[in-house]
This record gives C-alpha cells, sequence and structure tokens, in this order.
C-alpha cells in the first residue's frame, strides 16, 4: 500500500530517484502541452487560447479521482501524504501577488523554470526574477512578512468536509463543473479569434 | 516541416492526463505533491547557508530547514531537475529547443523582458506569503482536495481575471 516512501517501503534514494523520473512525466507534459510559450499561458485570461484551463482543470481533477479511488480501494492511505495547512488569508493575498505576477510576467514559476530551460530568454529572465523575490522575502520575512505569513491559521481542512459535503460528491461536481468550462472555454476562444488570421492561430498550434 | 511540428502541441486533455498521472504517482511512491516554488526556496536557502551559516541557522525563514540537514537534498529538488530534463526532452522531440523571446508582436523585447523579470518577482514573494505556486499550491492541493489549494485557485485566476484587463497591451 502507498504512500511507498513515507510507509517505509522504499529508501531515501530510491524515493528521491523516483523524483527525478516523476518531474521528467511533468516537465514533459507542461512542454508539449505548449507551456513554454508565454502568450498560450496569457492567452487564458484574455480569452485567446484556454489551454491552460483544460490542462490544468484535466491534470488536478484527474489527479482528485485517481487518489480518491485509489483511497477507497487500500491501494494507498491518504492519511499518510502531505496534506497543506491552510492560513487563508496569507494564502489569499499571495494568490493576488501570484495573479499580477501570471498577468505581467506570463509565466509561473514551473512553467517559467521550463521555459528556461529550453532556451526562452524571457523565461531564464522570469526565473531571475522569482529568485530576485524570494531573496527579498527570505531577507525582509522577520521585520515584514512572519507575523501574517502564520496568520488565519486553520490546520489541515479538506474543502469537502468544509462545506459539509462527501468527498466523492465534491470531485463529481468539480468534474462536471470542468466539463462545464471546457466547453464554454471553447466558445470562448471561437468567439475570440473569430477575425484571427491562419498564421496568427498556427503561432499558438491552434 | 519542422516548422510545422514546432508548433504542435499535444492534446490538451492528453497533456492534462498526463501530468494528473504524473501528481498521482507523486503522491503514491512518495507522498508529496509536484511543487516548484518549493524548490526555489531550497536554492535560496541552500546559497544563504553557503554564505553564512549562522545567518541562515538563526533566520527564522530558514533555520528549520538549515537543521534538518543539506538544504538540496529534498524531493522536490530532484523533482524540479526531472522537470528541467523532461522539458528539454520533449523541447528536443518537437524541434523547440532553440533561443528565443516569446511575447505578443505588439511589443518590444525590451518591454517583454522587464515585464518577465518584474511578473517573476511578484511571483517569488507570493509563492512564499501564499505557501506555493500553481502546482504546489493549487493543482497538488486540488489533487487532495485541500481548502488551501482552492483558495489560491480563487486568488491566482480570479485574481488574473479582475486584473487581466489593466495589462491587455502586454498581451493583445
Amino acid at each position: 500500500m502507498g504512500p511507498l516512501y513515507p510507509l517505509g517501503h522504499i529508501s531515501e534514494p530510491t524515493n528521491l530517484l523516483i523524483g527525478f523520473f516523476i518531474g521528467m512525466l511533468f516537465g514533459w507534459g507542461l512542454e508539449a502541452s505548449g507551456f513554454t510559450n508565454t502568450r498560450k499561458l496569457a492567452g487564458v485570461f484574455y480569452g485567446y487560447d484556454m489551454t491552460v484551463l483544460k490542462v490544468f482543470f484535466t491534470a488536478a481533477l484527474t489527479a482528485a479521482a485517481g487518489l480518491f479511488i485509489m483511497h477507497h480501494y487500500g491501494i494507498i492511505d491518504l492519511t499518510q501524504i502531505f496534506y497543506p495547512h491552510t492560513y487563508w488569508l496569507p494564502t489569499l493575498t499571495g494568490g493576488l501577488l501570484m495573479a499580477l505576477g501570471f498577468l505581467i510576467g506570463g509565466f509561473c514559476p514551473g512553467t517559467g523554470f521550463c521555459a528556461a530551460s529550453t532556451g526562452k530568454i524571457d523565461g531564464i529572465v522570469f526565473v531571475v526574477g522569482v529568485f530576485i523575490g524570494i531573496y527579498f522575502y527570505a531577507f525582509t520575512y522577520e521585520p515584514i512578512f512572519e507575523k501574517f505569513r502564520n496568520s488565519t491559521f486553520m490546520g489541515q481542512v479538506n474543502i469537502a468536509d468544509w462545506l459539509g459535503i462527501r468527498e466523492g460528491l465534491f470531485i463529481f461536481i468539480m468534474i462536471i463543473i470542468a466539463i462545464g468550462s471546457y466547453i464554454f472555454a471553447d466558445w470562448v476562444q471561437k468567439k475570440v479569434n473569430k477575425n484571427k488570421s491562419k498564421e496568427e492561430l498556427e503561432d499558438l498550434g491552434l | 516541416m519542422e516548422k510545422n511540428l514546432r508548433r504542435k502541441y499535444i492534446n490538451p486533455y492528453l497533456g492534462g492526463f498526463l501530468i494528473g498521472i504524473a501528481l498521482i504517482a507523486a503522491y503514491y511512491f512518495s507522498g508529496e505533491g509536484l511543487g516548484s516554488s518549493g524548490a526555489y526556496k531550497r536554492f535560496v536557502i541552500a546559497s544563504i547557508d553557503a554564505i553564512s551559516h549562522t545567518y541562515a541557522l538563526n533566520s527564522h525563514y530558514s533555520g528549520a530547514i538549515v537543521k534538518a540537514g543539506n538544504p538540496l537534498n529534498t524531493w522536490l529538488v530532484f523533482e524540479l531537475l526531472g522537470v528541467v530534463a523532461g522539458a528539454i526532452l520533449s523541447a528536443a522531440v518537437y524541434g523547440r529547443l532553440k533561443w528565443e523571446i516569446g511575447k505578443s508582436p505588439k511589443i518590444t523585447n525590451k518591454t517583454r523582458l522587464i515585464a518577465a523579470l518584474i511578473g517573476g518577482i511578484l511571483w517569488g514573494v507570493g509563492t512564499q506569503l501564499g505557501r506555493g505556486c500553481t502546482s504546489g499550491l493549487i493543482m497538488s492541493g486540488m489533487a487532495v482536495n485541500s481548502l488551501s489549494g482552492y483558495i489560491g485557485l480563487l486568488a491566482v485566476f480570479g485574481g488574473g481575471y479582475l486584473f487581466a484587463y489593466f495589462f491587455r497591451k502586454l498581451w493583445i
């Protein structure tokens, strides 16, 4: 039964090596989906390329449904995995900074790293920016951020529990919402790109 | 032929499925989600530790991590190295390994690079305050139905749509 490393079924070096190969699959998926192309990423906010929404929702919900089923059949014990604590206000505030960073920088840290690795100069500059931001945070942590970051602590909160519904139902509802959003996204993208030239669309790989 | 392949991306649902499988594998083998800002943090802490071990040890930001051993000897760092390898491999297969600047044709290279730097800085601060990025906080959080993942989703994508109008000239 999983998770294998936390339950002591595999050694630490094996775990790190597996991490490398899992990362490879992740990196392949990001690159092959076009996420080193900054215009494809920003497109989700302007409607001309909705790929991000499709890839992102599909990935998160594939994993949510898969893990739920695996837990149900005793293949993985989800009480033994890393489960994040919720600090709602710092996460909301940090998230808004990230939203601005997405609109201005055109990447997120994972896609930016992929872009930088594959020769995108804007990706390299973006990654340098992320490091500058983290150094700034690290050196000003105690006077500026520490108190706020640790505020509004809620513990390990499962959203289905929080909403008072069963976990399976929550995942089912999210899948329905995702499918609805795919249809809506296709409709928006078609409308926005109606007057675009063939070359313009080919440049985005659409 | 090569030009066509260069802009050929896989079906987004297949791409999402592959990443979802990678995420399931991460939890199954290692009990961890996929992330990237966590690995950036480790690189920063390792560099601070290399310059002044005492400072890194006493800082509330890095103390606990430095005390636990080598900051780089962690799953997330190996995972991010794998991400680099996977991205390079995929780009090589599709003929996309080349130096270029991605941007809207309506802005200059200089504008794009300045914006990329500023955007990166915002991400740097935002991920540390918010406890993760699109992958570590949101996607991995959503995979285990964590409330924090959904707060991140609301803030990053909701905020993105809220502020998109003000930055439209960078993209459209």
